[in-house]
């Protein structure tokens, strides 16, 4: 009976994937802000505030440099990502499918279903340093790759397949848990941060650029671990999502929004979780290096527990989950856009089995914003071509749509301009040591103008060839 | 009954973040705040879903 009931339940998860959202199922901006702020304060703040610190970042390289890049994130996701998934309606797949044909969505979703599996994987990963805290689990170190412990492959496992059951359910029960999650985050975020200041010196608010400069981001980086800048920062802080934004992948969120500027919530997500959160994680890691004089342990879990007790502990672990859900959910969409018929809860099952796999190796952790810059420049030569596709090309007479026009399974255009995108990338990176975090944007004008010049000689072709048949 | 359980959660807010600026200020102790912010934590997440979700429809 009780089976019966769930699978009921699971089967009648409808997420129009291949066709626009009815009206009645639009959203408000009440849920794309909660959506937003409960994904962006998560659990990859915990990892990414101490990893600047890491780095070496100077107190105002931080704090500029993460005003600028999160106003240049919002305005992305506002006039990049907002009109098109209006417009539009359907999720990133199929709009990707009816552009570049099924061949190259093919390779674009198994790329794509794989970074989010790693983001939401790293994800379970700090969850599980909260968890492991009463069973005195081994923590992993700065430069742990492989699991270390029986104990951390159990607390994986455990969490990943709580992730994967609640993510099967669909979007509507991912956004509840956020909704009522992000603010109660964001204040333990605050409390923590605020709790541990006179711990470091600061008694007043008057002390605390002094220690903010010369105790908490000092402007040295740890051994081993390169020098940061307030370009790091600012490119870092855009950048991060590049995928979802400059790349288009939140079309398939901001499809259920009313009005295009439902973008701008994401700024709920940008200053309370990339900035307020990425200082406050600072804060607490900056102590958490005094105290235990610079060891190379990195667990986000028992550095919240000093700060804020059980209540923060409870808050890495539901971080990381509010953030692991809606990945795993994004990780479904693309791997279903492969075979249409597969049912949502199905592939999401799949998915979380691999993400909790990947979970399994700490260096997803410790090694996480080289893999979030290098998962945007991934997938963002895709977006290039859906925003030349969409406003440049039918003012220079050529067809939107490729392969759906010509009736095409591959689009060459989108093809070459995805691997030559990547292979300037590699090239700028390996001969002019340009890192992965300032790729992304040299990368998007590479991308634009390969598939513009590409799809005239393209188009020309296949115009004749449907002449010659006609 | 809604406005009461909305009040009540944020209580449960409140708790959760003034506690740290009291520490802040010298007049409590970290381990005090600790357990405030707990009890926050519960009646936020206890009262909270009777509200939050239901607010849109």
């Amino acid at each position: 009976m009780l089976k019966e009931k769930l699978l009921s339940q699971l089967n009648s998860v409808e997420e129009y994937e291949r066709t626009p959202i009815p009206k009645n199922k639009l959203k408000g901006w009440k849920s794309f802000i909660g959506m937003y702020a409960g994904e962006h304060t998560a659990g990859t703040e915990f990892v990414i505030g101490p990893l600047f610190v890491a780095h070496g970042v100077s107190a105002s390289d931080l704090l500029l440099g993460l005003l600028v890049g999160n106003i240049l994130a919002v305005l992305s996701w506002a006039f990049l990502t907002g009109p098109i998934a209006v417009k539009k309606g359907i999720t990133l797949y199929y709009l990707l499918e009816k552009i570049s044909g099924t061949k190259v969505t093919f390779v674009y979703n198994l790329v794509n279903a794989l970074m989010f599996c790693f983001l939401a994987g790293s994800m379970i990963a700090v969850s599980a340093t909260a968890v492991g805290i009463p069973f005195n689990m081994a923590m992993p170190s700065l430069n742990d790759w492989l699991p270390n412990t029986v104990g951390w492959i159990v607390v994986v496992i455990a969490i990943g397949v709580a992730t994967t059951i609640v993510a099967m359910f669909g979007y509507n029960q991912i956004s509840k848990v956020a909704n009522i999650a992000a603010p109660w985050m964001i204040m333990v975020f605050i409390a923590s941060a605020v709790a541990v200041l006179p711990d470091l010196g600061v008694h007043s608010i008057s002390d605390f650029w002094t220690k903010a400069k010369d105790t908490i981001w000092t402007g040295t980086p740890l051994e081993g671990q390169s020098q940061f800048t307030f370009w790091h920062v600012l490119f870092f802080a855009w950048f991060c999502n590049m995928a979802m934004h400059i790349g288009m992948a939140d079309l398939s969120i901001l499809r259920y929004a009313k009005k295009w500027y439902y973008g701008f919530s994401s700024a709920a997500g940008m200053f309370l979780g990339h900035y307020i959160a990425w200082v406050a994680s600072g804060i607490l890691y900056s102590l958490f290096l005094l105290e235990s004089s610079f060891s190379t342990q990195f667990a986000p879990g028992p550095v919240a527990y000093r700060a804020a007790g059980l209540a923060g502990a409870v808050c890495v672990v539901i971080a990381g989950w509010t953030t692991a859900n809606p990945t795993i959910y994004r990780a479904g969409l693309a791997l279903q856009a492969i075979k249409p018929k597969w049912k949502t809860w199905k592939v999401t099952a799949i998915v979380g089995a691999i993400t909790t796999s990947a979970a399994l190796f700490p260096a997803l952790v410790m090694k996480l914003l080289e893999f979030v810059a290098l998962y945007g420049l991934l997938l963002m030569p895709m977006g290039a071509v859906i925003m030349m596709d969409i406003y440049v090309l039918p003012k220079l007479n050529l067809k939107s749509n490729f392969a759906e026009f010509f009736n095409r399974k591959f689009n060459p255009s989108a093809a070459i301009s995805w691997v030559l995108t990547l292979l300037s990338a590699i090239f700028f990176n390996i001969y002019f040591g340009i890192e992965v975090f300032f790729l992304g944007l040299p990368g998007w004008f590479v991308a634009s103008l390969v598939y513009i010049i590409s799809n005239k000689v393209v188009q020309q072709k296949a115009e004749k060839s449907k002449e010659t048949i006609a | 009954m809604k406005l009461l359980i909305k009040f009540i959660s944020y209580i449960g807010l409140v708790l959760t973040l003034i506690p740290s600026l009291l520490v802040f200020t010298g007049n409590i102790s970290l381990d005090s705040c600790k357990m405030l912010m707990l009890i926050g934590t519960i009646v936020w997440f206890v009262s909270a879903p009777g509200w939050m979700n239901k607010a849109e429809k």
